[in-house]
């Protein structure tokens, strides 16, 4: 692989700036490493070569721009996001073909500030899965070890940021999907707060939970990102007028934890955790010790509770949300369809996979009159609850540590033949979609066992992404490094 | 059984998917396990709590009624299954 391609994107950033390789230079690296690449990982549903050319041509001839935080770095979006022109299909054959006409605002933002847009992520189908089998098109492997799965539903964007064919991605968040794939395939990957980024042009799946966030080979990229996608947005209601923090100023620097105090959930910890992922995430929280922060034992008694309240609402939220795809305005329209709801049934029948449709017909049922005050209400009840418990823990500490998933990652095809033992894969991080808050993955070495990378995970309170960055930069930087996957 | 294949294929309708009886079956007994799953929820005495449907806290947001013209025809009709230029075609309704 060419050096370039394996730089994080803060030192491409910084070459790029100073003029030492061109942008055209760096997107041709990029490319030349997805070609060598894909036929194995599979990470990508599409590519946009011509496009990004055409990009840093013009990004060249007008040279580098300080205005430009991210000029001329090279960037791979997931496919539920909107990219105008650009196929857009959310991993699902309903949206086969479907060329969004305006970008999603992060899209946007990332373009605004000069980056350039390589390709779009596989994911599974409208982020509904834990591993990106659930895609239409194809599973992604994982960089590490092609028998095992990315993890997701961001899968396609952690494989390829492992695998270093970009310097960054876009994932979506809304019981793990970033965390999860990060986690799985070694990289940084971070959910903000809910509300921090702005969903617009997000295809919605649990609108109360969805978030956009980095996925980057380092802490300080992911900084980078965000800074440049976070803020305000006139266009979706649900983001927080909320002053955006110098995420970079909060990590410059600073390589000690003191004062920091890191609250460490029973529930996270005592519950079977595989040998390796316990050894690894354990050794990390030592290293924290050792660079100054304070350990205390806190507790999360709702978390037994969490993978019930999720799956209620956010397959309400889908049953609601997938319900714009009809074969009307865009996507599959089924041609031998006799009456228009003929036309519904068969164009939705036919462009959903197998766990979407399971997840509309669970969301259908408990919001379905006789049902709603027993499942959707109840569990919206128990989400305050699990907001107020979360806070509690985050009296007693700054933030909260502890394994992303009980397991590193596991073979393709292991999981999927029973949905109850795939959706409690996400037991660690779905609370924290739940409650709305930030949360990060952060590699901390190779599981002694299996030799795949292992995630410990970050919570904080909300709009604290600043102190879970520069907890985990510290950390970053007295953890040995996992380095890139030998590809 | 917690969910019956008769209530599957009512919920199908309202959702407006077609399922073979076999996929119907075997959601009927997949999602009873997860529904039974669900009834862990009942343990938690929630009558005082309100319900959170969202983590925002805020109400809803507003905006002058203005109109703004953002995006052309023919940018909407652009992924349509069936156009004249002008509208979207549909199998007829009445």
């Amino acid at each position: 692989m060419s050096e370039l391609t394996r730089k994080s994107l803060s030192e491409i950033r910084a070459l790029l700036a100073e003029k030492a390789v061109s942008a055209s230079e760096v997107t041709q690296a990029c490319l030349a490493r997805i070609e060598a690449t894909e036929p194995r990982v599979q990470a990508l549903l599409s590519v946009q070569a011509e496009a990004a050319l055409k990009t840093t041509k013009a990004l060249d001839a007008a040279g580098p721009d300080p205005a430009k935080p991210l000029w001329g770095v090279p960037l791979v979006i997931k496919d539920v996001l909107c990219t105008k022109d650009a196929p857009t299909t959310c991993g699902s054959k309903i949206l086969e073909g479907f060329r969004p006409v305006y970008d999603a605002t992060a899209v946007a933002r990332l373009k605004s500030a000069g980056a350039v847009l390589l390709a779009k992520a596989n994911m599974d189908e409208f982020a509904m899965g834990s591993t990106t089998e659930n895609s239409a098109y194809f599973a992604t492997r994982n960089p590490w070890d092609m028998e095992r799965v990315p993890g997701g539903s961001s899968g396609g964007s952690g494989a390829s940021v492992a695998a270093c064919q970009c310097f960054g991605a876009l994932g979506t968040d809304t019981g793990g999907s970033i965390r999860l794939p990060a986690s799985f395939c070694g990289i940084v990957g971070l959910k903000p707060t809910y509300g921090r980024v702005s969903r617009f042009g997000m295809v919605a799946y649990g609108s109360s939970l969805d978030q956009i966030g980095p996925m980057t080979r380092t802490v300080e990229d992911a900084a980078r990102v965000l800074a440049a996608i976070a803020g305000h947005d006139e266009r979706d209601s649900t983001s927080v007028d909320r002053p955006v923090p110098d995420y970079l100023a909060a990590i410059a620097d600073n390589k000690s934890l003191k004062g920091l105090t890191i609250g460490l959930p029973a529930e996270y910890w005592d519950r079977g955790l595989a040998p390796e992922v316990a050894e690894a995430c354990g050794a990390a929280v030592k290293q924290a010790e050792a660079l100054g922060a304070k350990t205390v034992r806190v507790n999360l008694r709702l978390s037994e509770y969490a993978i019930a309240t999720y799956y209620i609402i956010a397959t309400a939220e889908a049953s609601s949300n997938l319900a714009r795809f009809d074969g009307v305005r865009y996507g599959y329209r089924d041609k031998d369809a006799a009456s228009l709801m003929d036309m519904y049934v068969k164009s939705r029948t036919k462009g959903f996979g197998a766990e979407v449709q399971r997840r509309i017909i669970l969301g259908t049922y408990v919001l379905s009159s006789g049902y709603y005050d027993a499942y959707y209400r109840k569990a919206a009840q128990v989400r305050r609850l699990i907001r107020q418990d979360f806070e509690a823990a985050l009296s007693q500490c700054d933030l909260l540590a502890g394994p992303v998933c009980p397991t590193t990652a596991f073979k393709v095809g292991e999981m999927t033949s029973d949905p109850l033992q795939m959706y409690l894969m996400d037991i660690f991080t779905i609370s924290t979609n739940l409650a709305g808050l930030p949360g990060m993955s952060l590699p901390v070495g190779p599981g002694r066992e299996s030799g795949m990378p292992v995630g410990l995970q970050l919570t904080g309170r909300a709009f604290d992404e600043a102190l879970l960055l520069q907890a985990a930069h510290a950390l970053e930087q007295n953890v040995s490094a996992a380095g890139t996957p030998a590809l | 059984m917690k969910i019956s294949p008769e209530q599957v294929a009512k919920v199908a309708t309202l959702a407006r998917l077609d399922l073979s009886q076999a996929t119907i079956d075997q959601y009927a007994q997949q999602l009873g396990g997860i529904l039974d799953y669900m009834d862990k929820l009942a343990e938690l005495d929630t009558a005082q709590v309100a319900p959170m449907y969202t983590p925002v806290d805020h109400v809803s947001v507003l905006r002058d009624d203005v109109v703004k013209k953002d995006t052309p025809r023919e940018d909407i009709l652009k992924n349509a299954p069936e156009t004249d230029g002008a509208f979207f075609i549909v199998p007829r309704i009445v």
